[in-house]
């Protein structure tokens, strides 16, 4: 960056370099987008949600019991992805890598109940190719699930640095930034939970 | 898809094979001219792997003057097919492909790229600091642009260019209607230079908001910058809407879904509303920095400072609002209800009202102004009229009820060319050569440049004014061909001379570039044109150094180097330099932007393998970079006093 290091030592760790405000503060305008990607996604789900074609409704599909086992391990995961940052102004990096694995696991968790009940679908015989509600639904569900895939990726690559260079101001706000990531997809995913299977199982 | 190799390359068609031997035979003439004069290294390490703003920016112009000649090229083309009734130069389904592409080049990769390139190069000398937020991330939006240039460009010799218009409307862009590639192109190139412009919005946005000079609060800023930074705005909103629309219909064609097809209930409705939520205020990125660049121009050789900049800056905010609630007003013919129309009606035509403002603001700034017409002041003098005219028949059409009469006539195709070549090409041109001299040291040849400029404006109007009547007489757009009966032929024919004339003048503005290079004065100051009022003119040498100022200027109001030379402050007589931190050069954009390309060219084939491996490739460089801790290096105080004393000479 070409800015001189004024390092302000009484802020959090991630928020002490000039690069580390400037990529937090990007990092934030880019979650903007996200909420434009996402939105113009959910509006394209409204869009088609009634046209099934000849094939079956939400309703027919939907089970609650799945969703709320997935539902349950995002929203943990981002409790304990909470924790790690708190361990993180505590200057513990054990306790961030120990929180920021269990984020992992519960998010790895939730990808792997998301893959069965794609397959399950299909299995079902409801595939992209269906209707353009279904079609919607795997590119709105696959999109926050890539997502999802790619934090649990990013944050392993995070941890591997942790492990090696441990809180420094840079890595600090590295681990902040992928923190602020992980909550908007927790985020996201109340809205799907919502809008997708609320009311799909209603209507 | 399995194609054969002579549906592959395409053939048979003597104007491609043209391009393709002229392809060949340059890219052989490049490649050979950089060994032989041992070029490759210097090129990988000062230019391609830069993370200079100011590179990126001559980067960004010159692939742009090379689109500029591209897009030109295909609309000569259509014209040339135009001029008498029943031409044979193009077939139809060579003049979709040629007004598809044509549409696409223009906006997508002349038009933006151009203005991001000026962006580049000016908006971090405006502002008063030494680089972008982030630097890296710049070369990386470079790249990206560049990849989706290229495999845009080489759709017409492998494998087919898209042909259903540069809105992509489905259901004519399915695979039902359109088979083939060329659609997938469209689709994968656009994409991948959209996450480009995406970043480059993300950039300059912290930049402008985070890396401003001590003193200039946001109303100090140039209107130059805040044209950009509300243009950056607009992309972090309007991009993700395209990436998805783009990633939908490459759903549709590649992997089975069905939401804009005419089987299993899909909509293709919802592709031409999603084109145009981000198509609208696209029209407004590539407008905003233009009046920028109007304003900088018109109040440098007025003389005098921006008439109501407080007005401007608040219509230059209502534009971006509105640019969001006017997209239905390109559809109003198909099938909305009259409550809807109404709607997007009122809103189209209150965009006038902010846009005249400006228009008043700048006839005011040159109100007692003592005015020098130099060539960059004939461009932004030309603008205002020009505009104007493509403003009001915008209003015209903003009339739902009326739009029924004008809709897909050549009246829109005039209106939308008033709008977008006096307003952003003049822009472009003005820009160049306003900054041209901090570019490249020296000033383009005014006399050329004015020729160049002459003939532009005339040609430009002898072209477009007659296909408003052609309009208004029904002649439809994207027909490739009429009936001598329909009474349209000598318009057209008058259309096609002023396409050339504006060809020409394109080639008298090229060598200009290359006359000037060779016979123009060397600049001596940093202040070229004597009259700049901004910080990009209080740089010590002509050309900046690479870190821009040795000590970073002090703002204190508007127009703040105007004001130092007003108050006889001299910026250079601050010797109290600093070792300056600045960022390292990188090779991973360029290759992971490769890869991106190569993956995109798969599955433009559905070659799913190459798609996969460039993939991984993407995920490789991305895991590098992750474990990338070089934080860039430090000039030393003697380097800087060794730079800045030669810059005094």
């Amino acid at each position: 960056m070409a800015h001189d290091h004024n390092v302000n030592p009484n802020a959090p760790l991630e928020y002490q370099s000039e690069a580390g405000r400037l990529n937090i503060t990007g990092f934030w305008t880019f979650l903007g987008a996200e909420i434009a990607l996402f939105s113009t996604l959910f509006a394209s789900y409204f869009a088609l949600q009634s046209r099934v074609g000849d094939g079956p409704t939400s309703i027919e599909m939907f089970e609650a019991g799945l969703v709320m086992i997935m539902t349950m391990l995002l929203l943990t995961s981002s409790f304990t992805c909470g924790l790690a940052i708190h361990e993180m102004r505590a200057n513990n990096v054990k306790g961030v890598i120990a929180w920021m694995i269990i984020t992992l696991i519960l998010g790895a968790g939730f990808i792997g109940y998301e893959l069965y009940e794609f397959v399950h679908y299909v299995h079902e015989g409801v595939t992209l190719g269906t209707s353009a509600h279904w079609s919607m639904f795997f590119i709105l569900l696959g999109t926050h699930g890539l997502h999802v895939s790619i934090g649990i990726g990013w944050i392993i690559l995070l941890l591997i640095q942790l492990a090696r260079r441990g809180l420094t101001p840079k890595t600090a706000s590295k681990v902040f930034i992928s923190s602020l990531y992980w909550h908007f997809l927790d985020v996201v995913w109340i809205f799907i939970f919502t809008c997708v299977y609320l009311m799909g199982m209603v209507n | 898809m399995d194609l054969k190799w002579n549906e592959f390359i395409i053939t048979g068609d003597p104007l491609i094979l043209g391009a393709q031997i002229s392809i060949l035979l340059g890219g052989i003439a490049v490649v050979a001219a950089l060994t032989y004069f041992k070029k490759w290294s210097w090129l990988w390490k000062e230019w391609l792997t830069s993370v200079d703003h100011k590179k990126l920016g001559i980067m960004y112009i010159l692939s742009a003057l090379l689109m500029l000649f591209r897009g030109g090229i295909d609309g000569l083309m259509i014209r040339t097919q135009l001029a008498k009734p029943g031409m044979e130069f193009l077939d139809p389904q060579h003049y979709n492909e040629v007004f598809s592409t044509h549409g696409v080049i223009m906006i997508l990769f002349m038009a933006m790229p151009f203005l991001i390139g000026l962006i580049n190069y000016i908006v971090p000398l405006q502002i008063g600091a030494r680089d972008v937020a982030f630097p890296y991330l710049n070369n990386l939006s470079f790249w990206t642009f560049f990849v989706g240039m290229a495999l845009f460009n080489i759709s017409f010799i492998i494998g087919g260019s898209p042909d259903a218009g540069w809105t992509g409307y489905t259901p004519l862009a399915t695979n039902e209607f359109s088979p083939g590639p060329g659609q997938n192109y469209y689709l994968l190139a656009i994409q991948i230079a959209g996450i480009g412009t995406l970043m480059t919005g993300i950039n300059f946005f912290v930049t402008i908001l985070k890396m401003r000079t001590k003193g200039m609060t946001l109303m100090k800023m140039s209107m130059f910058t805040w044209t950009s930074l509300i243009t950056m705005l607009i992309i972090i909103f309007a991009f993700p809407v395209l990436t998805v629309a783009l990633a939908m219909q490459t759903f549709d064609r590649l992997f089975g879904s069905v939401l804009f097809t005419l089987q299993g209930d899909g909509n293709p409705m919802l592709w031409v509303n999603l084109f145009w939520v981000w198509g609208h205020p696209e029209v407004y990125i590539v407008i905003l920095p233009a009046f920028g660049i109007f304003s900088e121009i018109i109040s440098t050789f007025a003389r005098k400072q921006l008439f109501a900049y407080k007005a401007m800056v608040v219509s230059i905010v209502t534009i971006s609002v509105l640019s969001f609630l006017v997209w239905v007003h390109h559809f109003f013919t198909m099938g909305n209800s009259a409550e809807a129309n109404s709607f997007f009606s009122i809103t189209t035509m209150a965009i006038s009202i902010p846009t005249g403002v400006k228009i008043f603001n700048w006839l005011f700034t040159m109100y007692r102004g003592r005015i020098t017409f130099t060539t960059p002041m004939l461009w932004s003098l030309a603008f205002i009229p020009n505009f104007v005219i493509g403003g009001v028949t915008g209003v015209m059409l903003a009339m739902a009820a009326a739009d029924y009469q004008y809709h897909n006539t050549y009246f829109l195709v005039s209106h939308f060319h008033y709008v977008l070549i006096s307003g952003t090409v003049f822009a472009c041109f003005a820009g160049l050569i306003y900054w041209y001299p901090k570019m490249f040291g020296h000033k383009l040849n005014e006399k050329i440049g004015k020729w160049a400029f002459w003939i532009f404006v005339i040609g430009f109007n002898v072209c477009f004014f007659p296909q408003y009547f052609l309009g208004l007489d029904g002649m439809p757009r994207r027909i490739s061909t009429y009936l001598p009966e329909d009474g349209w032929t000598g318009l057209n024919m008058i259309s096609t001379i002023g396409a050339f004339m504006m060809g020409l003048a394109f080639l008298i503005f090229v060598y200009n570039i290359y006359y000037s290079w060779r016979y123009s004065p060397r600049e001596k100051t940093g202040d070229a044109w004597g009259l700049g009022r901004n910080l990009e003119w209080a740089t010590t040498s002509s050309i900046p150094p690479h870190y821009n100022f040795a000590v970073l200027p002090e703002v204190t109001g508007l127009d703040p180097y105007w004001d130092m030379k007003e108050k006889g402050l001299d910026q250079q007589k601050n010797t109290d330099y600093k070792p300056i931190h600045m960022p390292s050069n990188s090779s991973t954009p360029a290759i992971m932007s490769a890869l991106m390309g190569m993956a995109a060219f798969g599955l433009v084939f559905q070659w799913y393998w190459v798609g996969i491996v460039g993939a991984v490739g993407i995920f490789i460089t991305m895991i590098v970079r992750s474990f990338d801790y070089n934080d860039g290096y430090y000039v030393s105080v003697e380097e800087i006093k060794e730079t800045e004393a030669k810059a005094n000479k």
